[in-house]
């Protein structure tokens, strides 16, 4: 083959050399920021993430004292969040159910639209809503419940998204296969379309479940923050491990920044674990669509 | 993508036409209620921040638009959003300008450029970022990033203090804008790159490999057929990240030292965010002070709104230009 078929000119290697150093340039850059977070909450959190700090509240704690932790704030998020899911799972998949199966379904572009559009709700904005509605409005009182809405609110644009696109993989033959044997469609749904979907609407929920356990906005908001144990949900203020961690961080003390630190490093597990949790599904079960 | 399949009436496997006709309009109107309830929801949201940040513009002795100064407790209340609504766009703008080069780079990297075999797991490290919960990243930017970067801040105004953006901060480094813009940054990249990732990946390959057959070069191949189809999709992953970095809280709250007064300087502290503000003043104020800070949400609500609604019309637009 001849020479000025084969050969690029200079100026066009060097572009392409440029192209391909910037493009693995910003790759490791976004590395960066990712590495120096999880090591240096790995070494700062290890000084306090010790027994106490896992079965101790605050409760009489001042900020200069080397003890107290974050028991009662495990406690909260896990409540928090708990709830917060009961309520979004459930409504997030019937509205997804009502997208993808009900075709013709009169509110089925508006749903589309306040999804999109819900994603993007600030969460600040979801912790102020739930405190106009929740306890400006109907007089409820700060409590973790009025958390657990809010956090419900950032949850179900989420569910209802990762759903539909999960739901839209299921092949349409099934769907005609269970209808042609005479099942009904409801039934066709909860029988056929959904466990077939089960394993990526899981991974989405999971993931959905992830983002809200580190959501501190909202918190601030609406369970306040709390320095002894609170194990009702449904009455007065409550701590929360993110908000745990906005409190102490906000200290000058360094006995207080030391317990920020270990509260990240109990944060970063948690969200980490459902993260892991969430792929190992995706792994395991993949749709073949 | 799923049309409706419409079942024939004779009865088979032992449901009646009529029990099935029930069923599915009990479970279509449960289904269609959860739709309607979000809908519903959104519209709530928008209705209770209106209903209670009406009384306290109305109390407002100044111009709500206008005014610099955030007195919602004084009397006469007298507070605006002015500095607030600055801070919220310079700090976006800041970390916008950081974050859209390295996110593309990386959407370009794990797409086009990365092994096949590792892309997915490559890609898969980048999202981590987005698992990091915001009140960890800004506490690891208080607690650490701050220190490194004053000295890099002083340096820079040193060298190019003649830039207005990098002038004189009164020689204070810490807290600044910058370390502001950096957390946030860091924190919408990985939202930028994986929706990106997403709309290269849209890209038929035998494009890409007709470019590369023709004779062009990698960088070529990526710029004549890979970006051009890809920019609507693009833009509004960056209009996505936009809307996240405008709303982003408790980083904001960590790291930003706020001063009452609206600056440019990045290098230094300065201004603060509408939801900074919020996270800060809502513990310390009474009804009036909350009713200010809910006035300062609705707009932040409505700001966020309209950059989500901008992003989602620019992709609809482009498929229906494709379709047509």
């Amino acid at each position: 083959m001849s020479d000025t078929l084969m050969r690029t000119s200079a100026s066009r290697a060097v572009k392409d050399k440029a192209f391909t150093v910037l493009t693995w340039a910003a790759f490791l850059v976004a590395l960066v920021p990712l590495v120096s977070v999880v090591a240096l909450v790995v070494k700062k959190g290890a000084a306090r993430f010790d027994p106490t700090f896992l079965t101790h509240s605050m409760n009489g704690v001042g900020p200069r004292d080397t003890d107290g932790g974050a028991y009662h704030a495990v406690l909260g998020t896990l409540e928090q969040v708990g709830i917060a899911s009961l309520i979004a799972i459930p409504l997030g998949l019937l509205a997804a159910v009502y997208v993808v199966e009900h075709g013709r379904g009169p509110l089925v572009p508006v749903v589309r639209f306040v999804t999109d559009v819900m994603t993007g709700v600030p969460s600040i904005v979801a912790g102020l809503f739930v405190f106009t509605f929740w306890v400006l409005a109907l007089g409820q009182g700060f409590s973790g419940f009025a958390a657990a809405l809010a956090l419900a609110i950032l949850m179900l644009p989420t569910v209802v998204r990762t759903t539909e696109v999960v739901l839209g993989l299921v092949p349409d033959s099934l769907r005609e296969a269970s209808l042609a044997l005479g099942v009904p469609r409801w039934k066709t749904v909860l029988r056929v379309v959904l466990p077939t979907a089960m394993s990526g609407i899981t991974t989405g929920i999971v993931l959905a479940i992830a983002r809200v356990t580190g959501e501190t906005a909202p918190l601030l908001l609406t369970a306040l923050n709390f320095d002894s144990i609170n194990t009702n949900p449904f009455h007065g203020q409550q701590a929360g491990l993110p908000s745990y961690v906005f409190a102490q961080a906000g200290q000058p003390q360094q006995a207080a920044l030391d317990r920020a630190w270990a509260g990240a490093l109990t944060l970063l597990l948690l969200v980490l674990l459902l993260n892991l949790i969430a792929r190992l599904i995706a792994r395991r079960t993949r749709l073949k669509g | 993508m799923t049309a409706p399949i419409e079942a024939r009436e004779p009865t088979l496997a032992g449901v009646t036409g009529e029990s099935r006709a029930r069923g599915d309009r009990v479970f279509f109107a449960l289904t269609g209620a959860s739709g309607a309830f979000l809908v519903l929801l959104i519209v709530a949201i928008g209705a209770f921040l209106v209903a209670q940040a009406l009384p306290s513009l109305r109390d407002d002795s100044s111009s709500f638009l206008t005014t610099k100064q955030f007195l919602p407790e004084a009397d006469p209340p007298s507070f605006g959003i002015a500095v607030l609504a600055l801070g919220t766009v310079l700090t976006s703008i800041v970390a916008m300008v950081l974050a859209v080069p390295v996110a593309l780079g990386v959407a370009v990297f794990v797409t086009q450029l990365a092994p096949r075999r590792l892309a997915g797991l490559l890609g898969g490290l980048v999202d981590l970022l987005a698992a990091v919960p915001s009140v960890v990243y800004g506490l690891w930017g208080v607690a650490f990033l701050n220190r490194h970067l004053q000295g890099f801040n002083a340096v820079l105004h040193d060298q190019l203090g003649w830039i207005p953006i990098f002038g004189d901060t009164g020689g204070r480094y810490s807290k600044s804008i910058l370390l502001a813009g950096i957390v946030l940054a860091i924190m919408v990249l990985p939202i930028i790159a994986a929706l990106s990732r997403e709309v290269l990946l849209q890209v038929p390959t035998p494009l890409v490999e007709g470019a590369l057959a023709l004779g062009a070069t990698r960088w070529e191949a990526v710029r004549t057929a890979v970006l051009p189809p890809s920019w609507p999709g693009i833009v509004s992953a960056i209009m996505l990240g936009l809307g996240r970095a405008l709303g982003e809280t408790i980083a904001v709250a960590l790291v930003l030292g706020t001063t009452p007064e609206i600056t440019a300087r990045i290098l230094g502290p300065g201004g603060n965010t509408i939801a900074a503000n919020i996270a800060a003043k809502f513990g310390e104020y009474s009804s009036a002070g909350r009713g200010a800070l809910i006035a300062t949400g609705l707009v932040l609500f409505v700001i966020t709104f309209l950059v989500n609604a901008a992003a989602r019309a620019i992709v609809l637009r482009s498929a229906r230009r494709r379709l047509a």
